[in-house]
């Protein structure tokens, strides 16, 4: 059982509204090179911060090459692998919302931080539920590492050096009014 | 336990309506019988000497509505264990009812009874024997065998009398003997397969319903044809201020008829049976507080003659079942005297009523030398422990069937010491 | 918000929180039967043991749908084929499938309460899928979040109950559910089968066409056969011609009413076939949306460790 969340020292940021943008400025021009003219891309963000950043890297790609790309939303509760391991109440399950086959496309899978990587072999796992992509990239604002599982992301906003006692903390405009990351020390269990 | 000696009850409240007397009195008892009655520290004898300081000593209760169960389901209970159960709830002498296997139709079934009673029992036991062959509704039993073999009353008790005819009949012919009918009023259709009192709740849990009305037609009924036999009539377990109306009107009128409550429908409602709880079904049903309240003036204003508990001891295969198949009723020797010591608490009922309910008008209804403590009569004598705090424990009720719905519950009252002809059969000090 | 119940065992007394939580995860869970590939792994390895002791193939397959999209294994025990028709008593019956360590027990019975006396003598969750004449939260459920689907919203909304609501547990649940959600109730039905002490539940109607008049959601129930043996009303002919849901009765509910019936119909007795055929009928989203609803409820109730529960009793 986690207990209340007890920062050690006051949360310290790490990236400001404008670090943010450009990181999230640069991510979208390093997918627009790696898929020449963006043919067969589709964007799919893992909720719920996921989702928030692959719309705006949908606008950025938007501005940069004039074409709209197919954006879904993963909810990977339903394939998490800690379930049966915990007594709690399961965590709420909010709509998957994939309106566009994923065959044959390239799916960039967007999260916000990348930390052990079950989260992403949880969102693999439900996107081939879905089809056969002709190849998945990893997307994500901030790489923290400590990495439980053979995952690596195509795409890093920052590459942020953390101890597992600490919890990163990502904002974004739409959803929390600021865009902004945060490290906080705390004895919860970070995984989120 | 003790045998034979004199016994002196000194220092408590002699509580003997029969006999005028409520206050400070010490009661000795020798050979059986009371000996003498007086002023506190009067009495010299060489006696056993019990502190009765904060108790009441009143004439043995009288449990005039049990189940025994024995002949036939002595996986229930048997007249050795319910007479257990009985004197450790105060309880000198009950009466049991006729539907045993084979049903107390005959003086043969009688006198088992009773042999068995002679045998096993702590307490004296007051068969009463069916009103129809088999409780079948149909024939009237030989009444007049088993009143010479030892009947109090004859009822039906389980099985309403839903023939009116034969119910005229027994009114009648009990004439011979000046012994009560007992009945259960229920009318059959009506009640149908109900579980519950038909009410909101029983709405709610969406189980079949009992209403009122299957009582109160059946007591108007009975209370006509008594207007027109004669006879006596005593009312079972009633359980609707409907019903009290009835009554009151029948007494205004003169009528003679007697009637009983049960101590768990004038303190649960159907809300008791919520979780589906089969310790709350019985027949009548718990109905709704309006209706207990009416039980408890009633009661109060001795327009109610009689507390008795239905004791119906049910084995827990019959009751941990679904709540629609779990059999009827709930045991109540043990329970009684401190749930009707709650009224004197909490609902302004006297004292004396309370020992008239439970002692002297069972007595006189069903005939008994019992229910006074005048010199001379038999020392069958209950010491009430007003405050004694306890808290019911299922399994360790004396009954053998612990279908209770006040288990947990904690208790204020209890009998400290029941005496039966002058042999003290239960002492709750001794047993702890 | 969360549903912290071990049970679900009926709707009464549930929050309005649980209630919108409970049909927001079931509306999460309806984009997994439209998927080509209609299965999560979310309970691999659990069981789910359905004990349906009245028979009941939709509510059955509903749940078993459920189960397996779930990924979970789905066995279920009917009233003929287990022990309990030769003579075990239903405590036996609860011990021995305990013994096989269930995650989720499923219960459908005839006798009110059965479920609830299931929940005392097991250790794991139990989900009623119909007791007697009590409740039957799942429907109740579904109906809602077909309701929602349709208006966008229960609250403000007026809700006809039309048919045998003294036996109905569809009626029940629905009842503390609707109310719950802020929707307002009207009963109709033959004083027989709707008797006045329900007053409380919302305004009752002897009559189908002052019943209807102006309701957002007729919600009829199915007259069971054997109700004209018993003298709750003469004949079915009879019950028909007084509260058959025909296209003009209809007429009378608003404009845009939609009509849903828990199946299976009566078509003739209390529906006309031209209304569940119909428009306004609602009845095939309601069977989509039950499997949702389940799948839901096993996934809260059986989705968690399984020491859960023996832990929470323990306590």
């Amino acid at each position: 059982m986690s207990g209340p969340v007890k920062p050690v020292r006051p949360p310290r940021v790490v990236v400001d509204g404008k670090g943010v943008e450009r990181m999230l400025a640069r991510m979208a021009h390093e997918i627009v090179e790696r898929n020449p003219g963006v043919s067969d891309v589709v964007l799919v963000g893992i909720r719920s911060r996921g989702v928030d950043i692959a719309t705006r890297l949908a606008k950025n790609i938007a501005r940069i090459e004039g074409a709209e790309l197919p954006l879904g939303v993963i909810d990977i509760t339903l394939y998490r692998d800690d379930l049966s391991r915990s007594p709690q109440q399961p965590p709420e399950v909010k709509a998957t919302d994939i309106r566009f086959p994923i065959d044959d496309s390239h799916v960039v899978l967007v999260d916000d931080v990348l930390y052990t990587g079950r989260t992403i072999r949880a969102a693999l796992d439900a996107l081939m539920d879905f089809g056969r992509p002709r190849s998945v990239q990893l997307a994500v604002l901030i790489d923290r590492g400590h990495r439980e599982l053979p995952i690596r992301a195509d795409y890093v906003g920052k590459n942020l050096p953390t101890a597992p006692t600490e919890s990163v903390e990502v904002a974004i405009l739409d959803r929390d009014g600021l865009d902004q990351v945060t490290i906080v020390e705390a004895v919860e269990n970070g995984n989120r | 336990m003790s045998e034979g000696g004199a016994i002196l009850f000194a220092g408590g409240t002699l509580i003997d309506p029969a006999n005028d007397r409520h206050g400070a009195y010490d009661v000795l008892v020798e050979e059986g019988l009371v000996a003498a009655v007086g002023a506190p520290g009067s009495i010299g004898a060489d006696a056993q000497r019990i502190d009765a300081t904060g108790c009441w000593v009143v004439p043995g209760l009288i449990d005039m509505h049990v189940h025994l169960r024995e002949p036939g389901y002595e996986y229930k209970e048997t007249v050795a264990t319910g007479t257990q159960s009985a004197v450790a709830g105060g309880f000198t002498a009950v009466a049991c009812m006729a539907n045993t296997k084979p049903v107390n139709d005959s003086a043969a079934v009688t006198e088992y009874i009773l042999d068995r009673a002679r045998e096993s029992a702590l307490a004296r036991v007051h068969p009463i024997g069916a009103v129809s062959v088999g409780l079948a509704g149909r024939e009237l039993a030989e009444i007049g065998e088993m009143y010479e073999a030892g009947v109090v009353a004859v009822s039906d008790d389980g099985m309403p009398i839903a023939d009116g005819a034969l119910m005229r009949r027994a009114l009648e012919y009990t004439q011979l003997f000046g012994i009560p009918v007992i009945v259960h009023e229920e009318d059959p259709q009506l009640a149908g397969d109900g579980v519950m009192h038909e009410g909101r709740v029983c709405l709610h849990l969406g189980l079949k319903g009992m209403p009122s009305a299957a009582e109160e037609a059946m007591v108007a009924r009975d209370l006509a044809l008594l207007a027109q036999t004669g006879g006596k009539l005593h009312l079972a377990h009633l359980s609707t201020a409907g019903s009290i109306r009835l009554l009151r009107d029948a007494r205004e009128r003169g009528l003679p008829v007697t009637a009983e409550v049960t101590p768990h429908h004038f303190i649960l409602t159907d809300e008791a049976v919520r979780e589906y709880d089969t310790n709350a079904k019985m027949k009548p049903p718990l109905r709704e507080q309006s209706d207990a309240e009416a039980l408890v003036s009633a009661l109060r204003e001795g327009l109610i003659d009689v507390i008795a508990t239905d004791h119906a001891p049910h084995h827990r295969d019959e009751k941990e079942i679904e709540f629609d198949l779990a059999a009827f009723g709930i045991v109540g020797l043990e329970t009684a005297l401190p749930l009707t010591l709650r009224l004197v608490r909490d609902h302004g009922l006297d004292p004396v009523t309370l020992v008239r309910a439970m002692s002297v008008n069972p007595a006189r209804i069903l005939g008994l030398d019992a229910g006074s403590l005048a010199v001379g009569r038999v020392a069958d004598i209950t010491l009430v422990d007003p405050d004694y705090v306890w808290t019911v424990q299922l399994e360790e009720l004396r009954s053998k069937s612990k279908n209770s719905p006040f288990g947990g519950w904690e208790m204020r009252g209890a009998a400290r010491t029941t005496m039966v002809g002058g042999r003290i059969v239960w002492s709750r000090g001794e047993q702890g | 918000m969360t549903f912290n119940g071990n049970h679900l065992l009926g709707l009464e007394g549930m929050s309005r929180d649980e209630i919108e939580y409970l049909l927001d995860s079931a509306d999460s869970f309806r984009e997994i039967s439209e998927r080509e590939i209609k299965k999560v792994p979310t309970l691999r390895g659990k069981t789910v043991v359905g004990l349906f002791f009245e028979s009941s193939t939709r509510t059955r397959t509903s749940f078993e749908i459920a189960a397996k999209r779930l990924s979970a294994d789905f066995v279920s025990i009917s009233g003929s084929t287990s022990s309990v028709s030769k003579g075990e008593t239903l405590l036996d019956t609860a011990r021995n499938v305990a013994a096989m360590r269930p995650d989720c027990l499923v219960m459908r019975h005839p006798r009110s309460g059965a479920p609830h006396f299931l929940a005392r003598h097991v250790g794991c969750p139990v989900v009623n899928a119909g007791d007697g004449s009590h409740e039957h939260p799942t429907q109740a459920l579904l109906d809602l979040l077909t309701i929602r689907g349709v208006r966008g919203r229960i609250a403000g909304l007026e809700v006809a109950i039309v048919g045998d609501v003294l036996h109905s547990r569809v009626t029940r649940s629905n009842v503390h559910a609707l109310r719950t959600m802020g929707a307002r109730v009207r009963l109709v039905g033959p004083p027989t089968l709707l008797p006045s002490a329900l007053a409380e539940w919302g305004d009752i109607h002897h009559d189908l066409a002052s019943g209807v008049r102006g309701v957002d959601v007729v919600m009829m129930l199915r007259l069971q056969r054997e109700r004209q043996g018993a003298n709750f009303l003469p004949t079915l002919d009879e019950y028909s011609r007084y509260f058959c849901l025909t296209r003009e009765m209809l007429e009378l509910a608003k404009p845009n009413a939609i009509v849903l019936h828990p199946g299976p119909i009566n078509r003739g007795v209390e529906i006309s076939s031209e209304v569940a055929d119909g428009q306004a009928s609602m009845i095939l989203e309601q069977v989509a949306n039950g499997v949702a609803v389940r799948m839901a409820i096993l996934y809260l109730l059986a989705g968690r460790g399984r020491a859960s529960v023996e832990q929470r009793q323990a306590v």
